[in-house]
């Protein structure tokens, strides 16, 4: 009597096409990654329910402030009155440019005020209150 | 005779260790990789000396004192109100008046904090027309 044998089906997963598969990878977090430029200082940004994304990073300028008071421009720590200068510079460079701040949800309104009237003498006017999803 | 034949060395770089490699790079971009982008409440500040005097009638004043209590009105007609009821006040007056100007006057020691949520709940309300008085005290 012939019995049919059963064809076993060959188990292997291909894999001569890996390399271009994690190539493709790569390629795509090459793309996205964005290294970290600046440390910052040590800030707990305030919450906010309405917030919307910041487009791109190429246009954005981060500007730290503390509670104590600090105030932090690409990682050099300044004074009030020097922001002027820098963010008219910057801006001077890059017309399309956003500042982004990040205060600590603790800052006073004397220094935001403060800051405003800074950039606004520097020209520098579209701005972000950088903000955490939540809040009331 | 005999000629010894050259050998000629085998001209091929072993690719068999090549996704080891690419993997490796691979994991050195995940790990470096952020992918947090900036999240915030935009907005843009007035340009200096572009100060226009407004009817008061078009003018809401939002006033924050140190303590993070608000008062909402124009003119003298102010009422205290809560954080959690600004948004509905608000609209109530957008829809009065479309053209109505939001003033936010803070106290120079009132928090951050209460700013940004007085600043979250205009936004929640579609105000589009948003002024900040300079602080106070």
């Amino acid at each position: 009597m012939r019995l049919n044998k059963k064809v076993k089906p060959e188990g292997g997963i291909p894999t001569s096409s890996l390399p271009d598969i994690i190539f493709m990878l790569l390629i795509f977090f090459i793309v996205v990654s964005v290294l970290r430029e600046f440390t910052g200082l040590k800030v707990l940004l305030p919450e906010a329910k309405k917030i919307a994304k910041l487009e791109g990073k190429r246009h954005v300028s981060n500007i730290w402030a503390t509670k104590e008071g600090i105030i932090s421009v690409d990682d050099q720590i300044v004074k009030v009155s020097e922001i002027r200068n820098i963010m008219y510079d910057k801006r001077v460079a890059d017309p399309q440019l956003v500042v982004s701040l990040k205060a600590d949800r603790q800052v006073e309104m004397e220094l935001i005020s403060d800051i405003h009237q800074e950039l606004r003498e520097a020209d520098a006017l579209k701005i972000n209150y950088s903000s955490k999803a939540g809040g009331i | 005779m005999l000629i010894k034949k050259k050998k000629r060395p085998q001209g091929e770089i072993p690719t068999a260790s090549l996704p080891d490699i690419v993997f490796m790079l691979l994991i050195f971009f995940l790990v470096t990789t952020t992918l947090d982008v900036d999240k915030g409440i935009g907005l843009v500040l007035p340009a200096k000396g572009q100060e226009t005097e407004v009817s008061k009638n078009n003018i809401t004043n939002i006033f924050v004192n140190a303590t993070g209590k608000l008062a909402v009105g124009s003119g003298d007609d102010i009422t205290l109100i809560e954080i959690r009821d600004l948004k509905q006040e608000i609209q109530k007056r957008l829809v009065a008046n479309d053209k109505m100007i939001f003033s936010v006057k803070t106290d120079s020691r009132t928090k951050y904090q209460t700013y940004v949520n007085v600043m979250d709940k205009l936004k929640q309300a579609n105000a589009r027309r948003i002024s900040i008085a300079d602080t106070e005290g």
